[in-house]
């Protein structure tokens, strides 16, 4: 791969992504001061000590953000990946199978998607115990509906093909035809879908946050921080901004990357295995 | 006579953009002229890439796709259209030069009416009135022998034959009187007994508006039919430019020459036929609506042969070959391979089977996954059905493209780095990897330009004799079938109207439909469209 061939989007996409990457492993060394500590008055201004100020308890809001940058990015990151391996894999079987398999998943996932995605999570998570595993469970398989949506659509297109065909008259099995034949053929809508998802899953493990049943509290995530400071917006102060900014950064950081991959998964001449 | 339009050392750049380069300009056309007069046709010939429709579209002033004339002069009665700017070339487009595109059912908008679109150029550009442009469309209906031309035109396009649709566009063409029309390939996409008739449309249409013409097509017999003059075009340069005359019986140019004698390879058919490997026994099918594409259905292909399927589009030529491959199954009748009975569905027949027949597809792009480099591509068969790995199998793909006569260059390249030609040796190198028996050849060399096809007949005529391979080999080009098959079977509307050694097949006593189609192939011959036209009419006066 050349370095050069890099567009300068993509290197703001990368550097952002790895400056929250780097924020979430490092957390403890580069905090300034604890995650749960509260060490000043409420809602200072920023400067001095508190570099981005506090928040509606006194406690630092930068250690908070990057402490939260753990959680936010880990929890997303990991339900979007799981939605993807779900939603994708079903699909892909529904397409290629076809029948009575296409019409059960499809119709079982239209019956997922009848009901509002917020109100199924809120009375899901109500009655379930408070587990990360089971929060991150229970936002990948609402957005692989989502995903098996969009990855039958294109995975019908690619499987009326006829070097689909030709795999089957070889003889070839479902799989073979799944993952060789037409997963490399969807990369590129599957890509761009993955970065919106990945964005949207980071606001609606905030929403979740917001609305007390995502991440819990003292823990910080970025969406529960905007809903710890969102009264001060009232009295003009900011606090609520700086993790929104930072939910904003991050989705746009990660679109730009995929936009990039995108172009280079949908060029159908050289330049992926030249490593 | 003045010219009505003169070109003058045109030249049309590109800029290309390759991956990882800097863009470069690409020349697509360098130093071509030619003239035309008022009325008469200019064929214009060669592959594709010549750059044939680029300087068609040049008489529009317009370059698509990033093409921009940089050079050169197209004088239009004398003045150069390609300073006019942008309005002044609106007053000559669809109004004094009007374009005939080459796919009539991707050019027409489906949610308009025929009628309303034949008639819209005149309307915009205040030619005529809508009452006379009307009248002029049903005239031109007439001239271009459209079926009840009082109502043709408010029917929409997707309830006419392709045939009628592109009668219909070049009627688009003529409505707003043009002085030139420029005919982009107007009957490639067409069967050869719709050909004929689109052909001596446009020429009669031609010949009563006293309209210039340029006619672009791959076809020499075609354009022989319909032109005045020839300009063969190669890489973007004149290579020949005469009458047509000159150009058909004393080309000079061994390129041309090629062209001309391109339908000629010719091939005696096997003298004994009786050692059947594929059976097909009173074979019919239908679709899951009950649609019958095929009835009664029985041939055989004998040992090392080859047998050559005719028919026009929709005959049930291709769903036979899918009925043998097993993708449709059968509703009644029986096929047997080598003896034994073939399984009906491709889920349920053994492997070995599989492998004995390969299937070898008309459009080799798509027949190929685009993101499997050649090296994937031909070995995924001798993994899947050999287990070679590995260096044995890099050196058996190695082999193997040496038999399709490409170099081991191509082993890391992607099926869109190859071209048309390259694309369907490396689909055929594929199919003979897996050392089959039959191999199934659905029009493989119907999407090529000539000189290409032939190459590509050449290759799967070595390769059965080096491989002692069957072939059926399904074609709309009558021509194919004289150079290359044993056996002949003719299909129509589903039926077999026809089977039979070549030499039978192909010589009289014939039934109807074998007798139109023959007698529907353009010749390489001068005044070959009246002479069948006049035929045709003695006959159905003489009915």
């Amino acid at each position: 791969m050349n370095l050069r061939s890099i567009p300068f989007s993509a290197w703001v996409g990368i550097a952002g992504i790895t400056l929250a990457i780097f924020c979430a492993v490092f957390a403890p060394v580069i905090a300034p001061f604890g995650e749960r500590d509260v060490v000043g008055d409420i809602w200072l201004p920023a400067g001095g000590d508190f570099l981005l100020g506090t928040d509606n308890l006194g406690r630092d809001l930068l250690s908070r953000l990057v402490y939260g940058a753990r959680t936010t990015i880990f929890v997303a990151l990991a339900a979007t990946v799981l939605s993807f391996s779900l939603g994708m894999f079903l699909s892909f079987t529904a397409a290629v199978v076809g029948g009575f398999t296409d019409q059960f998943f499809s119709r079982f996932n239209d019956l997922m998607m009848a009901i509002p995605t917020l109100i199924f999570a809120l009375v899901v998570l109500a009655v379930l115990p408070q587990h990360l595993w089971i929060l991150i469970l229970v936002m990948a398989v609402l957005d692989s509906t989502r995903v098996f949506r969009i990855g039958r659509a294109v995975a019908l297109d690619v499987a009326v093909m006829e070097f689909v065909e030709a795999a089957r008259l070889r003889g070839e099995g479902s799989l073979w035809i799944i993952f060789r034949e037409i997963l490399p053929n969807t990369l590129s809508p599957l890509l761009a879908e993955f970065g919106l998802r990945f964005a949207f899953s980071i606001l609606f493990l905030s929403t979740l946050s917001f609305l007390g049943l995502g991440i819990q509290p003292p823990a910080a995530d970025w969406g529960g921080m905007v809903k710890d400071n969102k009264d001060g917006i009232i009295f003009g102060i900011s606090a609520a901004l700086v993790p929104g900014g930072a939910i904003a950064g991050l989705a746009i950081c990660v679109n730009l990357v995929v936009d990039w991959l995108m172009k280079r998964t949908s060029s159908l001449k050289g330049g992926r295995g030249d490593a | 006579m003045p010219e009505l339009l003169s070109v003058r050392n045109l030249k049309i750049e590109a800029t290309s953009y390759p991956p990882g380069e800097q863009p470069k300009t690409v020349t697509l056309v360098e130093n071509v002229s030619f003239d035309l007069q008022k009325g008469k046709v200019l064929g214009l010939i060669g592959e594709s890439g010549a750059g044939k429709s680029t300087i068609g579209l040049s008489a529009l002033a317009y370059g698509r796709g990033g093409a921009s004339i940089t050079g050169g002069q197209v004088l239009l009665n004398g003045k150069d259209i390609l300073t006019l700017g942008r309005d002044g070339v609106r007053t000559i487009r669809g109004c004094k030069v009007c374009y005939v595109a080459q796919s009539a059912a991707a050019a027409f908008n489906p949610a308009h009416k025929l009628g309303e679109q034949v008639i819209e150029a005149a309307l915009r550009h205040k030619i005529m009135s809508r009452p006379e442009a009307e009248k002029r469309a049903l005239y031109l209906f007439k001239v271009l022998g459209l079926p009840n031309p009082e109502t043709f035109g408010d029917r929409y396009p997707h309830q006419v034959s392709g045939g009628q649709l592109q009668r219909a566009m070049t009627a688009m063409a003529l409505c707003s009187n043009p002085e030139l029309i420029v005919f982009d390939e107007p009957t490639t996409a067409l069967d050869v007994t719709t050909q004929i008739d689109v052909l001596a449309a446009i020429k009669h249409a031609i010949e009563a508006t006293h309209t210039a013409a340029l006619y672009i097509t791959h076809d020499l017999a075609v354009v022989a039919q319909i032109s005045d003059d020839i300009m063969v075009l190669r890489h973007g340069k004149t290579v020949e430019y005469g009458s047509v005359r000159q150009i058909i019986e004393e080309p000079r140019e061994d390129y041309t020459r090629a062209l001309v004698n391109v339908r000629q390879t010719l091939r005696d058919e096997a003298v004994d036929q009786s050692d059947a490997l594929l059976k097909i026994e009173n074979v019919s099918a239908e679709y899951s609506n009950g649609f019958k594409v095929l009835s009664d259905v029985s041939l055989h292909v004998p040992k090392g042969q080859t047998l050559a399927i005719v028919g026009e589009s929709g005959s049930g030529k291709s769903t036979l070959a899918r009925v043998v491959t097993g993708l449709l199954s059968p509703s009644a009748g029986s096929i047997s391979f080598a003896g034994k009975p073939l399984t009906p569905e491709v889920r349920h027949r053994p492997r070995d089977d599989l492998r004995r027949i390969q299937l070898i597809y008309q459009m080799a792009d798509t027949a190929m996954n685009p993101r499997q480099t050649v090296r994937d591509i031909i070995g995924r068969p001798l993994t899947f059905y050999y287990g070679l790995r590995g260096v044995s199998k890099t050196d058996r793909v190695k082999e193997l493209l040496d038999q399709i006569e490409m170099g081991n260059g191509f082993l890391n390249r992607y099926p869109a780095e190859l071209s048309g030609g390259q694309k369907q040796r490396v689909a055929i190198a594929r199919a003979l990897a897996a050392k089959p028996e039959l191999i199934l050849c659905d029009e493989p060399t119907s999407a090529l330009d000539p000189l290409v096809a032939e190459g590509i007949l050449k290759l799967l005529l070595r390769l059965q004799e080096e491989e002692k391979l069957s072939y059926i080999f399904i074609t709309h080009d009558i021509a194919i079938v004289r150079a290359i098959a044993d056996s002949v079977a003719v299909m129509h509307r589903g039926r077999l109207v026809r089977f039979g050694p070549k030499s039978k097949a192909l010589s009289p006593p014939f039934d109807d439909y074998t007798d139109l189609l023959l007698k529907s192939v353009p010749e390489m011959e001068i005044g070959w469209l009246e002479k069948v036209l006049t035929t045709r009419r003695m006959e159905s006066a003489g009915n």
